[in-house]
């Protein structure tokens, strides 16, 4: 009972870090009907600047804070420089182009600081605190909710409550219309970008200290399993995303506790290969009648 | 018929070219097949004896990568299925290879027939995963697909380390493979008869593929891609059609991981990561999408760009550390740029530019008579 407890709790600190990242995948999806299959890539690019510059000033913060900076950037460039000018007309040409953006990632990092891992900092300890002789949750763990719970929080404000989430979500919705209406559609498309970047960036920070480090394809696994994520909640619905992401955290810590950590990435596949044969739109997707 | 169209829509230059002369009857493509693969058959021969034995070995290797990419060009290209997987299967391949001529060297078999059998073996292997893949794939679109056939590549590999009893986790296995026949000589090049091996595979999978493609399947792959409502409205069974398309698509992966896998005599997880699925994917967009011929580019690409950067970086001086990064990672890098500018600047690929290229030159030839 007690390694339930741990392992329960456990899930849902990985699986909030799942939610953020799978978010970060709903909100490009929204703005621009695009998976950015380059998520993964780019947040470990964001994680790698924070490490050069913690290294260079000391501070953890510091590097957390250029990590994020450098998401809203790397996001706002990807949309400016290249996604922009891609043909839209099949939704092969983003994928595509997105798996470019993978390849030239990693190879650019992996030239700038080689291929071994190097060590990721935690600001908390990462020792379970134990609560009547049950360990339970670590100050890193508290840390990671409250992240996660400040992003989730704030985008929903934003979306909801002010003027510029509501010109994104009409640019989103209704591009045509909202340009006449004098939205400027490409700026709120490049802002969802960076935005979505930035969660990823965060998710990133959290999610790399408690894998095996800093590495080129530290992501590949992680986005996979927020892949699912976003899947199980259906890719359109943000509230979908941060359940999603909670469910395959609990999958993935149950299965890693009970079964082996070795076992994971299969879990990750059958669970994505189910909700997608039962239900492709999502658990939290209306039922659509086919168009054919 | 045009064959060089991308995943992009037609452009109307495309469009008249479709509605251009008529396709060749099957039969006359068959003997047209023929005669291509023996005259390319022929070239082989003629190259294994003029090649010293490591660019031998090399053509081998794009050999063998060949088989993959046209199984790609298949299922992208033609059937505008997007598959991230494709390494996986050809780790299926490959370790089927592997298993088979480990088993057959423990019960202490010999003969020329192993290897056929045991490369059968992996086609067949990949066969089913293909099937099992491509059913749930006939029901996915775009990046959904993309998504499922991701998680595939990520996972195969992994599960090599969850066997490691069968598979030898990280450490893969041998694939024993047998010298060269005593007929050819006592001292016939081993490299110049690993191409001879792979080159008859490829070719004869490249045959089949080619007739594939130009059959009454082929147009069905290409109507299922172009418009699915209409291909439905036609009386084709669109599902069926796309796990056809995938299921030769695997067998084409599954061969070339085996030829691999057989060329470097072992295989290990590592060979097979998701870079790997990345690179076809990459080639076969380079080289040009739906074309056989855009395969080939690939292929050869796949093999000769790692070999140009080593050459590049030779010439840079570089600490040894460095330079080890730089080797390992500026073809990854090169290969990400371009295939970001081939699909905003042109979509076609190499082949695609190619085609256009003939074509420009044929109209102003024949302006040229007209005045």
């Amino acid at each position: 009972m007690d390694r339930f407890v741990f392992l329960t709790l456990d899930g849902l600190s990985r699986g909030a870090v799942l939610a953020a990242f799978a978010l970060a995948l709903v909100l490009i999806w929204r703005a621009a009907r695009i998976v950015n299959f380059a998520q993964g890539a780019m947040a470990v690019a964001t994680a790698y600047v924070a490490y050069s510059v913690s290294a260079a000033t000391g501070s953890y913060w510091l590097g957390f804070l250029a990590a994020l900076g450098a998401g809203l950037l790397l996001g706002a460039a990807v949309d400016l420089v290249v996604m922009r000018f891609v043909d839209h007309t099949s939704p092969l040409n983003p994928v595509i182009v997105a798996l470019g953006l993978v390849l030239l990632i990693q190879a650019v990092l992996g030239m700038a600081y080689g291929s071994e891992f190097l060590p990721a900092a935690t600001p908390f300890s990462r020792t379970a605190l134990t609560v009547g002789g049950v360990a339970v949750l670590s100050p890193y763990d508290l840390f990671v909710f409250a992240a996660v719970a400040v992003v989730v929080v704030g985008l929903a404000w934003t979306f909801t409550r002010t003027a510029v989430g509501l010109r994104m979500r009409a640019a989103a919705f209704a591009p045509e219309v909202s340009r006449l209406l004098g939205v400027n559609v490409g700026g709120m498309l490049t802002l969802g970008w960076a935005l979505a970047s930035g969660v990823g960036a965060l998710a990133g920070m959290l999610v790399i200290p408690t894998e095996l480090g800093l590495h080129p394809h530290a992501m590949d696994l992680v986005f996979v399993s927020a892949f699912t994520a976003a899947v199980v909640g259906g890719l359109d619905s943000p509230p979908g995303a941060v359940v999603g992401g909670l469910a395959v955290g609990l999958l993935l810590s149950y299965v890693s506790g009970y079964a082996g950590s070795d076992v994971t990435p299969l879990a990750v596949l059958v669970l994505l290969l189910a909700v997608l044969l039962v239900r492709p739109g999502g658990l939290f997707a209306p039922v659509a009648a086919r168009r054919v | 018929m045009s064959a060089t169209r991308a995943v992009t829509p037609p452009d109307t230059e495309a469009r008249v070219d479709r509605a251009g002369p008529a396709e060749p009857r099957l039969g006359s493509t068959l003997l047209r097949h023929l005669g291509l693969a023996a005259v390319a058959a022929l070239l082989l021969v003629a190259a294994s004896y003029g090649l010293e034995p490591f660019r031998n070995f090399q053509l081998a290797t794009v050999a063998a990568y060949l088989c993959a990419t046209a199984g790609l060009t298949v299922l992208t290209g033609l059937n505008g299925q997007l598959s991230l997987g494709h390494g996986a299967l050809m780790a299926t391949g490959a370790y089927t290879v592997a298993l088979c001529q480990n088993a057959f060297a423990d019960a202490g078999m010999t003969g020329g027939w192993l290897l056929p059998v045991s490369l059968g073996a992996a086609v067949l292997a990949a066969l089913v995963v293909g099937a099992v893949v491509g059913v749930a794939a006939a029901r996915l679109r775009g990046p959904y697909l993309a998504g499922v056939t991701l998680a595939v590549a990520v996972v195969v590999p992994a599960l090599t380390v969850t066997f490691d009893g069968v598979f030898n986790g990280e450490q893969g296995l041998a694939v024993p493979v047998e010298p060269p026949p005593v007929a050819l000589g006592a001292y016939f090049p081993y490299e110049r008869w690993q191409l001879w091996v792979t080159a008859a595979a490829t070719l004869l999978a490249l045959l089949l593929l080619a007739n594939l493609v130009r059959s009454r399947y082929g147009r069905t792959f290409r109507a299922v891609r172009d418009d699915e409502v209409a291909a439905r409205l036609a009386g084709i069974h669109v599902a069926r059609t796309q796990v056809l398309a995938f299921v030769v698509s695997a067998a084409g992966a599954g061969l070339g991981g085996a030829l691999l896998a057989v060329l470097a005599q072992s295989v290990s997880p590592g060979a097979f990561s998701l870079t790997l699925s990345l690179f076809l994917l990459m080639a076969v967009v380079i080289g040009g999408l739906g074309s056989l011929a855009g395969a080939a580019w690939g292929a050869v690409l796949l093999v000769a760009l790692p070999d140009l950067t080593h050459a590049l970086t030779e010439q840079l001086t570089l600490s040894p550390a460095v330079a080890q990064r730089v080797e390992g990672n500026l073809p990854l890098a090169i290969f990400g740029i371009t295939l970001v500018v081939v699909m905003i600047a042109a979509p076609g690929g190499v082949q695609g530019l190619l085609s256009r290229l003939s074509r420009a030159v044929s109209a102003r030839r024949a302006s040229r008579q007209r005045s």
